[in-house]
């Protein structure tokens, strides 16, 4: 035992004699909810991290090393992991994933100098007034307002019913700005029905659309109660236009859910793992092979896998390496995301002096259990 | 000199060892010796150990099942959060403290209030019923939190319910929650909370209202025949644990620069109730270690990843089933027996557990 133990303690030494000599690795901490209610997203953002750490990686030079802390979707928690992120060494970060844990974490890592690219938190909040937090996702009044337009546009809908959650921030944000854009632009809305977290019977809200006679509902919300919302509607066989932003996107992968009930849906988002893009079908390839049991890559994924290769190209071109202090890698990191440009999965991205990203949306129809571009 | 009355030496040895906690975890983060992670627990710790406390009021010594306590820590924390923001803005006052402890009692007092008007009709119920109804305001006036706005605009505040459409500067935006306040809290603040909740409550025990609340407790007949105003002692119990989850409630908030309301839900209620049971209901000594070990145990279990709330829970069941194993209780009862018998005080033991 003795003997197992001494040879032991030598493996672990010269493993780290081994770690001092060889150049010290870029530590991005990925902070997001991978265990909970909301942990599809944290997931998706810890498998789409490190896809693109293990590409980094396996071409050389500048390596990454991924620091992945849960925060169960509480800001309290996330801020706990912040913490221990820095404990752990870490230079820049890429999260939270979602919205609440992440304006309780740009506030402190505002006031620590620590950069954060977030690829998922879609609040304006997240980044107003702090230099240092960056978004690869839109922001959730564009979620209100590119919609609108696009139904008015494409005469997808003439009447409108909205359902949204009252309870959660994204959703009564993109409720608002796309009720003020449909005013502005002369579209109809007939019924503007709400439910909070948790509610599991939404036959109410839909027969309300019903009886206002939309044919559009617009769901600023996330798919679990979508999915909900498309059964509570084929019950009462209510068939309208359902519209969806990017919170929708999942809905496919989401377990027991029959989803020929999504087929026709519209929904928004700057990824689609079913194009036939090289870039797109590498990616799929490489995450399903080790993402549980398979389950393809959501826009989160593709948000956060671009995540880590901007931080990564702006680390290599302003010269940060893993001897760099956070508070010296942010006031680089600053100075690069002011004016890089980046092409990434979700398409090609400037950033502008607030952090939020300039990049383009599209449409897609969910159709046969896959998502087709909108138009075709 | 007179001898001090066994409850007076007690109380000194709890303001004695939070104390010197205090000193230990202060001189630790003075030298750079504490991790951030546990630097950044130090405040939520305080305002747990409180909530524990303030609860262990109710639950302990009342006897009464609260299952809303985090209802009245989020109506202080929105508060705190608002009076802060507010005499920065339109009074000016730039002295941290003097908003800190404005903010304090005022949630407190708010809370407080609240814990007035809940109480007149639910400590009219009793057992299974009363926790029904207080979980239920729990989550009225979480429901209500969620729907209101606030802002401040050259110095007066605007409230709506349920639309953002107000003028000036959004401090609390209904279901996104307070936006960008001063955190203004200190781990000093919080030690001198704990202090006071731990004076509060051991005085009021100890005193003529704490033996009428103990006595409705224990027999509510009895209690009444011998003319003790149940509702009235139930009512103080009840309303000093609101006013001082409220103080506690606004430290929480000052200490984040955004928070919602959805942090108050239901699972704060029954977190803060485990750190009740399992410090023991009634002993405000063990409400004060379970609060601070269980809140630094999530942290502490990062290394099992995704198990980690697994390996909590089962912590959890473990300590339950030591703490009430008979061999292991009896052998305490044994060993405070012994201490008090060279302390030359005898009393009779046996079963001292209620």
């Amino acid at each position: 035992m003795k003997k197992l133990f001494a040879v032991l303690m030598v493996a672990v030494m010269l493993m780290s004699c081994a770690a001092v000599l060889a150049e010290a690795p870029l530590k991005i901490a990925v902070i997001g909810p991978f265990t909970g209610g909301a942990d599809i997203y944290g997931k998706a953002c810890k498998w789409g991290a490190e896809v693109a750490r293990d590409e980094i990686n396996a071409k050389g030079g500048l390596q990454i090393e991924l620091i992945e802390l849960d925060d169960v979707h509480d800001p309290e928690t996330s801020i706990n992991a912040y913490f221990t992120a820095i404990d752990q060494g870490a230079q820049m970060i890429d999260g939270t994933t979602t919205t609440g844990p992440c304006l309780a974490v740009s506030a402190q890592a505002f006031e620590d100098r620590m950069f954060m690219l977030t690829p998922s938190a879609s609040n304006d909040g997240v980044v107003a007034d702090k230099d240092n937090m960056y978004q690869v996702c839109f922001q959730d009044p564009q979620m209100g307002i590119i919609p609108a337009d696009m139904i008015k546009e494409n005469g997808m809908g003439t009447k409108v019913a909205i359902i949204y959650n009252v309870s959660d921030d994204y959703s009564t944000t993109i409720y608002q700005s796309f009720k003020a854009e449909a005013a502005k632009i002369g579209l109809e809305i007939v019924s503007e029905t709400s439910f909070i977290e948790g509610d599991a019977d939404y036959s109410t809200q839909v027969l309300k659309a019903k009886e206002a006679g939309a044919d559009l509902v617009f769901l600023p919300i996330y798919y679990g109660p979508a999915s909900l919302i498309l059964r509570a509607a084929k019950d009462i066989g209510y068939a309208p236009v359902f519209f969806g932003v990017d919170g929708m996107d999942g809905i496919l992968t989401l377990e027991n859910f029959d989803t020929s009930l999504a087929e026709g849906v519209i929904l928004l988002t700057p990824f689609s793992a079913y194009d036939t893009d090289e870039a797109v079908v590498n990616f799929v390839q490489k995450y399903t092979a080790i993402s549980e049991n398979g389950v393809l890559p959501n826009q989160f994924a593709a948000d956060s896998y671009d995540a880590i290769y901007a931080l990564y190209q702006a680390s290599v071109n302003a010269g940060i390496t893993g001897e760099t202090s956070y508070q010296d890698a942010c006031e680089l990191l600053i100075k690069q995301f002011a004016e890089m440009e980046f092409s990434g999965l979700t398409g090609t991205m400037r950033w502008d002096e607030t952090g939020a990203v300039n990049k383009l949306p599209a449409a897609y129809v969910i159709k046969d259990g896959s998502y087709v571009p909108y138009g075709n | 000199m007179r001898k001090m009355k066994r409850t007076t030496v007690d109380a000194i040895i709890s303001y004695g060892i939070v104390t010197i906690a205090f000193i230990i975890a202060q001189s630790m983060i003075n030298n750079g010796a504490m991790t951030r992670a546990l630097k950044g627990q130090m405040i939520p710790i305080c305002v747990y150990i409180v909530m524990a406390v303030s609860l262990n009021l109710v639950v302990g010594i009342s006897g009464e099942l609260s299952l809303g306590h985090a209802g009245f820590m989020s109506i202080g924390a929105f508060t705190g959060a608002i009076v802060s923001t507010w005499l920065l803005g339109a009074m000016n006052v730039q002295n941290t403290t003097v908003r800190l402890i404005t903010a304090l009692v005022s949630g407190g007092i708010l809370a407080g209030a609240a814990g007035a008007l809940i109480g007149i009709p639910v400590l009219r119920l009793r057992g299974d019923y009363l926790a029904i109804v207080t979980l239920a305001f729990g989550e009225i006036i979480r429901s209500i939190l969620n729907c209101l706005y606030f802002s401040l605009d050259n110095g007066q505040l605007y409230v709506s319910f349920n639309s953002p459409d107000i003028p000036g500067k959004l401090i609390v935006s209904g279901p996104a929650g307070t936006k960008a306040i001063k955190t203004i809290s200190t781990f000093p603040a919080g030690f001198v909370l704990i202090l006071i909740a731990l004076f509060v409550v051991l005085n009021l025990i100890n005193s003529r209202s704490g033996r009428a609340i103990m006595a409705s407790r224990d027999n509510r007949i009895a209690a009444e025949a011998m003319g003790v105003n149940v509702t009235k002692y139930k009512m103080m119990a009840f309303v000093t644990s609101a006013f001082l989850a409220g103080m506690a409630g606004a430290l929480y908030g000052l200490n984040f620069s955004t928070f919602t309301a959805a942090k108050f839900k239901f699972d704060t209620s029954i977190l803060v109730l485990v750190f009740v049971v399992l410090g023991g209901i009634g002993n405000i000594w063990g409400s004060v270690i379970a609060a601070t070990l269980l809140t630094v145990l999530p942290e502490l279990l990062r290394a099992f990843s995704d198990y980690r709330m697994l390996v909590y829970a089962i912590v959890l069941i473990l300590v339950m089933l030591a703490t009430n194993n008979p061999t292991i209780r009896s052998l305490i009862v044994r060993m405070k027996n012994s201490v008090q018998q060279k302390d030359g005080i005898h009393q009779a033991q046996g079963g001292t557990e209620r």
